[in-house]
């Protein structure tokens, strides 16, 4: 079968990174190290300051952490149609600026990625300017009209990563359970956003306290967590294979474990801003921090965060939806839905969850890796004679996200203005340089 | 006070402040001129985005008795309905140096958003479904006068609360001012959590008697076509305040248009317990004192001397 990830030409990387904290939970890695980058792939890994600079660059890593790069299942890049959002050149920069080595793009563009030509035509476009490596998805049915299913097989065998309507539900549960009967055949997971619309209607935040005090149409939670029960039973009676995107809610997590516990074969993605908001962050009606599925409560996102910790949630997915600044700068009802969210992923999550001591580093970059797993990717790692897919973070540097700008070509991100520790300053993305931090300092001969 | 966009930024010594102004602006109401100099050479720009008549015909009058200029700006048949953002028609009007932007539009937090671009006092003048505060102020104008001080008064909101910026607005209001505040109506129409603002919820009116205060909402019959209620008829046979309902000593409120034979029934509009013209009236005081209040620059509570001068035509 064709590769899933595409990137664009580049130099496989030489280096030698020396000295940094290298942890990889799955490598069972945590300590300094010298790590030698030759060609791509990492050669060598030794004591700290032992290794020979053999004519390779030298990166100093001396109180760095070396990480395995992360993977992102949810992003939106906006192209083909929407290119004053995000393109495939500044979504792939961004991933890389947040340390990502793989993110799996949203069909929901324009036109919609569901027939073979046009994922074809996407992934050539991917092969001359993506930054790291991106792996396209297509859609369940035909325009996201919910009506007719794509062509999974063909698409699967042109490269699609796996199938999805995001943005839109799948309605019918008819329709559901036909693409569950021929993924039997396509193969590729089917990741579903959940939402009734006739629970959800008009509605732009969650249901409860703050929409009644702004008099603006709520989202209930009921309407996320009775589609995926609905979807986990359909999944189980037909043995297919579900991935549930950007949990919200403390009914959706409940209808997740249900659905685990009785072994239906179903994963399931919480985002940063559903871990670390909520809709009393929208009081203001900023734009910013209107999202689908909205903001909810303190005690949904307490469960969500405790539910990626127990690994009933598998992985973080950033949902990165960029809009354009004059789209986002009208009133809250009118605003399309949508934060990015690349560049601030690790940041945000290791200044409020892994500093308050809420989850270990450890866990963190498996949940923000574990992405590449459900969807049968490979799982970047810190091993010798593997690929180098490497995030070389700093975890006491202190910024404020969005202060020297942003490289995603939007900059509507709920995280802006917020003082962060912990940035990414160097990211090697299938053995290439795809990121530096601007004022990286060399070091070497 | 900068601008009015939310009842929520004032106090109870805020709103009584306004409401006192008002009261010394009824006086010249009643004056053969009615006009005062108060702010003259000022600019108030009208921008409405939804249809409206008492609402901007009330702010022009205010304007006009205190001898500002105004400006109305319709959407229809104007550049909104070329496409112009919201932001681009506030950064061309502001070209205009208004001193005040009196704004109503169907979406929530639209009068705090323009309040950023433009240097203009922002008086929100209903923001979709969000708050309505000239008319929680007027309304309690009008209770004020009726009834006296609100204090322990019970004050039922009755109807389409989840489709009412009045409503949210005078939940607000009415308790800061010391009133009980219980909302009454189908229960397709309240809104979930409503109780958070303070008020008590009823899903039937068994309990009416205890009002001090009924206050009416308007049934729009698009939430008959939406599924919102069965019937209009069964809407009214349940929740429509009538001469079996509306005890002799209540006061009935409503903020127009009313729909006779559905919320209201005819002898109930018509009947001296009726406050509703009385809340019209109110419109154009309590408006004059808000845009007196925000545009005088001095914040002090008594009028410069000179300002409530007749000004001869």
């Amino acid at each position: 079968m064709t590769e899933i990830l595409v990137s664009g030409p580049a130099a496989p990387a030489d280096l030698l990174i020396r000295d940094a904290h290298v942890l990889d939970p799955r490598e069972r890695i945590d300590g300094r190290h010298d790590v030698r980058v030759r060609d791509g792939v990492i050669a060598e890994i030794g004591e700290p300051r032992s290794l020979e600079t053999q004519g390779a660059e030298v990166v100093e890593g001396a109180g760095r952490h070396l990480l395995p790069g992360f993977v992102d299942p949810h992003v939106h890049f906006r192209t083909p149609g929407q290119e004053h959002k995000e393109d495939l050149d500044t979504g792939t920069r961004a991933a890389a600026a947040g340390g990502f080595v793989a993110v799996l793009a949203m069909p929901n563009t324009d036109p919609v990625i569901d027939s073979a030509p046009l994922l074809r035509s996407l992934r050539d476009a991917a092969a001359r300017e993506a930054r790291i490596p991106v792996g396209f998805t297509a859609a369940i049915t035909r325009g996201l009209q919910g009506a007719e299913l794509t062509e999974m097989a063909e698409l699967r065998v042109e490269g699609a990563a796996a199938f999805t309507d995001d943005g839109r539900p799948v309605v019918s549960a008819g329709m559901l359970r036909k693409a569950l009967q021929y993924q039997r055949l396509a193969g590729g997971v089917l990741a579903l956003h959940e939402e009734d619309p006739s629970l959800s209607g008009r509605g732009v935040m969650h249901e409860g306290e703050m929409s009644a005090l702004l008099g603006v149409a709520g989202i209930p939670s009921v309407s996320e967590s009775t589609m995926i029960a609905r979807d986990a039973a359909l999944a189980g009676y037909e043995s297919g294979r579900i991935h549930i995107q950007h949990l919200s809610a403390v009914e959706s997590v409940e209808a997740v474990a249900a659905a685990k516990s009785q072994g239906v074969r179903i994963t399931c993605e919480v985002s940063p801003h559903h871990l670390l908001l909520t809709h009393d962050d929208v009081r203001e009606l900023d734009t910013r921090f209107k999202m689908n599925p909205p903001l909810r409560t303190e005690a949904d996102r307490k469960v969500l965060v405790e539910a990626l910790r127990i690994g009933t949630i598998d992985c973080v997915a950033t949902d990165h939806a960029p809009h354009a600044r004059d789209e986002k700068d009208v009133p809250f009802e009118q605003a399309p839905m949508g934060t990015t969210g690349l560049e601030t992923s690790f940041a945000v999550l290791h200044t409020d969850l892994v500093g308050p001591g809420i989850l270990s580093l450890g866990l963190l970059i498996e949940r923000m890796t574990a992405g590449a797993e459900l969807f049968d990717l490979p799982v970047p790692r810190i091993a010798k004679g593997g690929p180098a897919n490497l995030a070389l973070v700093d975890l006491d540097a202190l910024w404020i996200a969005g202060e020297h700008g942003w490289e995603s070509r939007s900059d509507n991100s709920a995280f802006a203005g917020r003082r962060l520790k912990g940035r990414v300053v160097m990211t090697i993305a299938a053995g290439t340089v795809a990121f530096r931090e601007r004022a990286f300092t060399l070091v070497g001969k | 006070m900068r601008h009015l966009i939310s009842i929520e930024d004032l106090d109870r010594e805020g709103i009584e402040r306004i409401v006192d102004q008002a009261r010394r602006f009824a006086e010249v109401s009643d004056r053969e001129i009615k006009k005062v100099p108060a702010l003259r050479g000022r600019m108030v720009l009208n921008l409405f985005y939804e249809a409206s008549t008492r609402t901007r015909s009330s702010f022009e009058l205010a304007a006009k008795r205190l001898s500002a200029d105004v400006v109305n700006f319709a959407s229809s048949g104007s550049s909104v309905e070329k496409g112009e953002s919201l932001k681009d028609t506030i950064l061309t009007l502001g070209a205009h140096k208004p001193d005040a932007i009196v704004i109503r539009t169907p979406w929530a937090g639209a009068a705090a958003l323009v309040s950023r671009w433009t240097d203009a006092a922002i008086v929100n003048a209903g923001d979709g479904k969000h708050e309505h505060p000239t008319q929680a102020l007027l309304d309690v104008y009008t209770l004020k006068s009726r009834f006296g001080d609100l204090d322990d008064a019970n004050v039922w909101i009755v109807g389409d609360v989840a489709h009412s910026r009045v409503a949210r607005s005078n939940i607000l209001a009415f308790q800061k001012m010391g009133a009980k505040v219980t909302v009454a109506g189908p229960p397709t129409l309240i809104p979930r959590n409503i109780e958070a603002l303070g008020c008590e919820v009823r899903y039937r009116l068994d309990d009416l008697a205890q009002a001090d205060v009924v206050y009416a909402l308007r049934m729009q019959k698009e939430r008959m076509t939406e599924a919102w209620v069965p019937s209009m008829r069964e809407y009214a046979t349940w929740y429509q305040i009538n001469g079996r309902r509306l005890g002799s000593r209540q006061i009935l409120m409503h903020p127009g248009p009313v729909n006779r034979g559905i919320e209201l029934s005819g002898e109930v509009v018509d009947s001296p317990q009726a406050a509703i013209v009385a809340q019209v009236e109110a419109g154009v005081v309590v408006r004059m004192a808000v845009l007196y209040e925000l545009l005088s620059g001095a914040r002090a509570t008594e009028p410069a001397p000179n300002d409530m001068e007749p000004q001869p035509a």
